[in-house]
């Protein structure tokens, strides 16, 4: 199928894997804020919701059919454009991220082998690196479109958390760069499988990527652009309906997409522990396979995602002082001390 | 018109659209976003050209980083009532007269360039890829290479001493 040299089957092909990606994430970022309320209810000696559904299991379509229902207020003083344009582009950033993820083996129909992922650039990490470093984007426009000083002082906030911990972000994943020796996601993924996982290899590095990316999703302990005691509500404070409901579950996506991303690069990606997936493909077929690993993936995801609640809800929030000199001061010889012992252990090697 | 074309095509309309609401917009922050998608227009330029590494570094330091900073120095400088336009007329000219000549000088130094003869090769080159790259960085260019981190590392330097003072 060829019209105008393009090839429409591929774009199909792709398009039907990104909304399926895309709902996917939604569905999650549903049923992350679900969870969040239950593990809190539970690590507090709650019921947390159990009125809507059986166990509250419809809770997280009541909250959304709330936030739809609102009155949309957008501020007389605000710049309009610029105040819708924030969520979206906060949303926008979240699920962008999913684009080079490996999420599985390969699917086979029909003589077609389809690979769940939308695109294998050899640029992989990188990609992840600029995702992240234009993800601060949302918060700063949707804060600083608001016209509220609350509002503008958590988006500087945020802006200036987001780009501290990128650093040592960056730096842990060079680590892992030296060790797999590409950029590749799927090829960091099937060395993994070969080699053992990369967190055999870079403890530290996880680590320091961890509270990392917790930082880059604001989550408590460095939750500062929320921060309700000092600044009312942060950056959403203007913003009502969908578009507080936009903000909100970009935050559930980003932690989603660092669960899968922390499950790709330092925990063997969708690899099944101790099975050979070849040998497995062979007995119960190749489409069971992709779907064994895929699920893999997401346990292995959402058990980040659990972490991330159950540290939400023991920690108290930092200091910003104390933020920026665990960011500066802290993480960022830490990780280049990883960085420069991986790289002499890699050259010793080599030799 | 195969496809390589169409992006090419939308890439220079929206780049070239953006470059000039930089410079029409009145408000500072929207001219700090409209180049924002400016240099993301030319990222998808420089994917076109298969220089992928060249593509992701341009939207890491520039869309990620400087232009963060720039959002923030202005959003805390408060600029958003829009300026008055200026009443000095000798100014005016003079600017204008300044641009001309950059322009000019652009314009023939462009004739003279390579370009004429060289059209370019969209999507067949590899050297824009990370490994060869990489290779050709540390290995016939190291010295470059090494002295522009140099001057990197004196202007962190510098930063940090202007900041220390008080």
């Amino acid at each position: 199928m060829y019209i105008l040299a393009i090839d429409w089957l591929f774009i199909i092909e792709k398009l039907i894997l990104i909304a399926l990606i895309v709902t996917l994430c939604m569905i999650v970022a549903m049923y992350a804020t679900y969870g969040e309320r239950k593990v809190a209810a539970y690590i507090q000696d709650r019921y947390g919701p159990n009125r809507a559904g059986p166990l509250g299991i419809l809770q997280p379509l009541a909250d959304g059919g709330k936030l739809f229902f609102k009155e949309e207020v957008v501020p007389l003083a605000s710049s309009k454009i610029l105040f819708v344009l924030g969520p979206m582009l906060a949303m926008v950033t979240a699920l962008i991220t999913s684009a080079v993820i490996p999420w599985g083996t390969a699917l086979s129909i029909g003589k077609n082998t389809i690979p769940l992922q939308v695109a294998d650039i050899n640029i992989g990490v990188l990609y992840i690196f600029a995702v992240v470093s234009v993800g601060v984007y949302g918060i700063m426009i949707g804060a600083w479109a608001s016209n509220n000083k609350f509002s503008l002082i958590s988006g500087v906030r945020a802006a200036s958390q987001m780009v501290s911990y990128e650093l040592a972000l960056g730096l842990s994943l060079i680590a892992v760069l030296m060790v797999s020796g590409t950029m590749q996601m799927s090829e960091i993924v099937s060395l993994q499988q070969q080699h053992g996982w990369n967190v055999l290899y870079q403890p530290f590095g996880f680590l320091i990527f961890f509270i990392c990316a917790m930082a880059e999703c604001n989550r408590t302990p460095f939750d500062l652009p929320e921060a309700e005691n000092e600044l009312n509500m942060g950056y959403h404070q203007e913003y009502s309906s969908m578009k507080l409901g936009f903000y909100l579950f970009a935050e559930y996506i980003n932690m989603f997409m660092s669960g899968i991303l922390m499950a790709t690069l330092f925990w063997g990606g969708y690899d099944i522990p101790f099975v050979d997936e070849t040998k497995l493909a062979a007995g119960i077929g190749q489409n069971w396979v992709a779907f064994l690993s895929f699920s893999m993936l997401m346990i292995k995801a959402c058990f980040s995602v659990f972490l991330f609640m159950w540290i939400r809800w023991t920690i108290p929030r930092f200091r910003f002082d104390q933020l920026m000199h665990l960011g500066w001061k802290r993480l960022v010889p830490l990780a280049l001390l990883n960085m420069l012992i991986t790289a002499a252990v890699v050259l010793w090697l080599n030799k | 018109m195969g496809i390589t074309q169409i992006l090419f095509w939308t890439l220079t309309v929206l780049v070239l659209f953006s470059a000039l609401m930089v410079i029409t917009s009145k408000n500072p922050v929207h001219s700090v976003l409209w180049l924002i998608v400016t240099f993301f227009g030319i990222s998808g330029h420089y994917v076109l050209l298969n220089a992928q590494f060249l593509a992701i570094v341009n939207i890491i330091v520039y869309a990620g980083a400087i232009m963060v900073l720039f959002l923030f120095v202005i959003m805390l400088m408060n600029l958003n009532k829009p300026s008055s336009p200026l009443k000095n007329k000798w100014i005016q000219i003079a600017g204008f007269v300044a641009g001309g000549c950059l322009l000019l000088v652009l314009v023939a130094a462009l004739r003279n360039t390579e370009i004429a003869k060289n059209t370019v090769e969209a999507g067949t080159g590899d050297i824009g890829l990370v490994a060869n790259l990489g290779r050709e960085l540390f290995s016939n260019f190291v010295v470059p290479f090494e002295i522009a981190s140099i001057l990197f590392l004196s202007a962190m330097v510098g930063a940090v001493v202007i900041g220390k003072k008080e």
